[in-house]
């Protein structure tokens, strides 16, 4: 806990982005974002999107998908801090993936947004979603598309 | 106003007489509690059970209207108040001394001038005259539930009855229906006229609503019948005071830093074992400016805490330990989470850590001090 006489925090550092879609981590993906992370000495925010369907309040507690998110942000954060990577998990909600996406690159400033993409049975964002970021993302954008030989 | 019935009037009436009180518990309008409470009334009269109608409120449904004809209705009773609606007549009720009196909307609020504020008074009173009584309500009025139904819902309800009326009722039962079939019903004017259809199933009726009041009304039977199972055990949760000093807060203290997500993501799930309500505390000293690092941080706090259904509070003080006991009093938070403290070096030359400090200022609050799992020795590669 910071208690108020601490001084105050260093200066910013690099920011990773690399989002989920809810109920999916691909072990691949994850390992590829660390080491980009890595390679820039940055810290890699992991964000897990929920999608708030349209009959509950955008602000309604999502406790199911909360459970789910949970365990999969705790691999990511200790498989980030094995690899001696800063992990700042997160969790965003929106009407859509695209919606949780603009909610989170509003909120924060992130340097580098990885993507991964759906294919070859790997988990990810599908090709509009994509096209749609590549489109709107605020900074350089890096869509992860594994070989279809690497197992998810 | 009414005047009570003498004791002779009233019949035989002592502790061992009172009648058996059966409550059909909801978790909504609509999901059949009327409707099974007159289906009982029926079977009972087909066995040669004496059953009167003691209050019913049909609210134009058509088949409730058709499943109470045929069962005698004891004449509700003018009100007093121009323009008020008819109350169930009690006295009448005890004086036609039926073997089983059917009394809907248990949480209903009579109209002034009735000698009881509250319906389920007027069934107190009938059940003291040694009658038998199936009761219907919605889980909704249940006075404990309802800031947390309020939190919920956005709906604050008015007429709420105590926790004791189902903790002294013989038996509860929950009348269950999914909320995709609840708003089929809606859909289809079974419940509403069709002007209320639409903005029924927009507000108060959302599929998120039913279901968190569905989950309210399963969490409430199956305690019920938890304790009821168990008979020997001391009946602990009967006295509101006692059912308010077992149940668990959580107070998270959170700073402008990542590890704050995850504990208040571990405190989160400790929360949802407990049963517990949980608030997060940020405490910063007047006027602090936190660099982009501390916003972002803080920001992603009060989101993570909008989605857990966490209570954000925010203390403006430069003495943190009093902030903190300031908001566990005003919470009556009973379990304070907080990451390892880092003790300056004024602490370390006062010889005293904070956590002492905290301890101290917290007499009688369990204090879990939770370690960053990312710390384990052996977990870096």
């Amino acid at each position: 806990m910071r208690w108020p006489w601490q001084a105050p925090r260093a200066a910013t550092t690099r920011r990773v982005l690399v989002a989920f879609a809810a109920g999916e981590l691909d072990p691949v993906v994850l390992r590829a974002a660390i080491r980009i992370a890595r390679a820039e000495e940055a810290t890699l925010v992991s964000a897990y999107l929920i999608v708030v369907p349209l009959d509950h309040p955008l602000e309604s507690p999502m406790v199911d998908e909360v459970g789910e998110a949970l365990p999969i942000l705790e691999a990511i954060e200790r498989e980030g801090h094995r690899s001696g990577v800063p992990v700042d998990a997160r969790m965003e909600r929106g009407r859509s993936l695209r919606d949780a996406l603009t909610r989170l690159w509003t909120e924060e400033r992130f340097d580098r947004i990885v993507l991964p993409a759906s294919t070859g049975g790997h988990p990810g964002f599908g090709e509009r979603d994509l096209a749609w970021a590549l489109m709107h993302a605020p900074t350089e954008m890096l869509v992860l598309r594994p070989a279809p030989e690497a197992v998810p | 106003m009414q005047e009570p019935l003498s004791q002779t009037e009233r019949g035989p009436a002592d502790d061992s007489g009172r009648g058996h009180h059966r409550v059909l518990l909801g978790a909504a309008a609509g999901v059949g509690k009327t409707y099974r409470m007159l289906l009982e009334g029926k079977q009972a009269a087909s066995l040669g059970v004496d059953v009167v109608i003691g209050y019913l409120e049909p609210h134009d449904r058509p088949d409730t209207i058709a499943l109470a004809a045929g069962l005698e209705q004891v004449a509700p009773r003018p009100a007093e108040e121009a323009g008020a609606r008819p109350e169930m007549d009690v006295d009448g009720v005890i004086r036609r001394a039926p073997e089983l009196a059917l009394v809907d909307e248990l949480a209903h609020t009579n109209a002034s001038g009735s000698r009881n504020r509250k319906r389920y008074e007027d069934i107190g009173e009938v059940l003291t005259a040694g009658i038998d009584v199936i009761s219907t309500v919605n889980i909704q009025h249940l006075e404990s539930l309802n800031d947390l139904v309020f939190e919920l819902t956005g709906v604050r309800v008015r007429e709420t009855f105590p926790d004791r009326i189902l903790d002294e009722a013989d038996e509860v039962v929950l009348v269950d229906l999914t909320p995709e079939e609840l708003r089929d019903r809606i859909g289809a004017g079974k419940v509403y006229p069709p002007e209320r259809v639409e903005a029924a199933l927009a507000n108060f009726f959302r599929t998120e609503n039913l279901q968190s009041l569905r989950q309210l009304a399963l969490r409430e039977v199956a305690e019920d019948v938890e304790e009821r199972r168990a008979p020997h055990r001391p009946a602990r949760d009967t006295n509101p005071l006692i059912r308010q000093a077992l149940r668990e807060r959580i107070l998270v203290l959170v700073e402008a830093s990542p590890r704050s997500q995850r504990l208040l993501r571990r405190a989160w799930r400790s929360g949802q074992r407990l049963g517990a309500d949980i608030d997060a505390l940020w405490v910063h000293p007047p006027g602090q400016s936190l660099d982009e690092d501390g916003r972002v941080a803080v920001a992603a706090l009060r989101r993570l805490a909008v989605l857990l259904g966490v209570h954000f509070l925010e203390e403006e003080d430069r003495n943190s330990v009093q902030a903190i006991a300031r908001a566990v009093a005003d919470r009556r938070s009973t379990y304070v989470f907080l990451s390892r403290p880092e003790d300056g070096r004024l602490d370390r030359l006062l010889g005293r850590s904070r956590l002492d400090a905290l301890l101290d200022a917290l007499p009688g609050v369990d204090v879990r001090i939770c370690a960053d799992a990312v710390d384990r020795p052996g977990e870096r590669r």
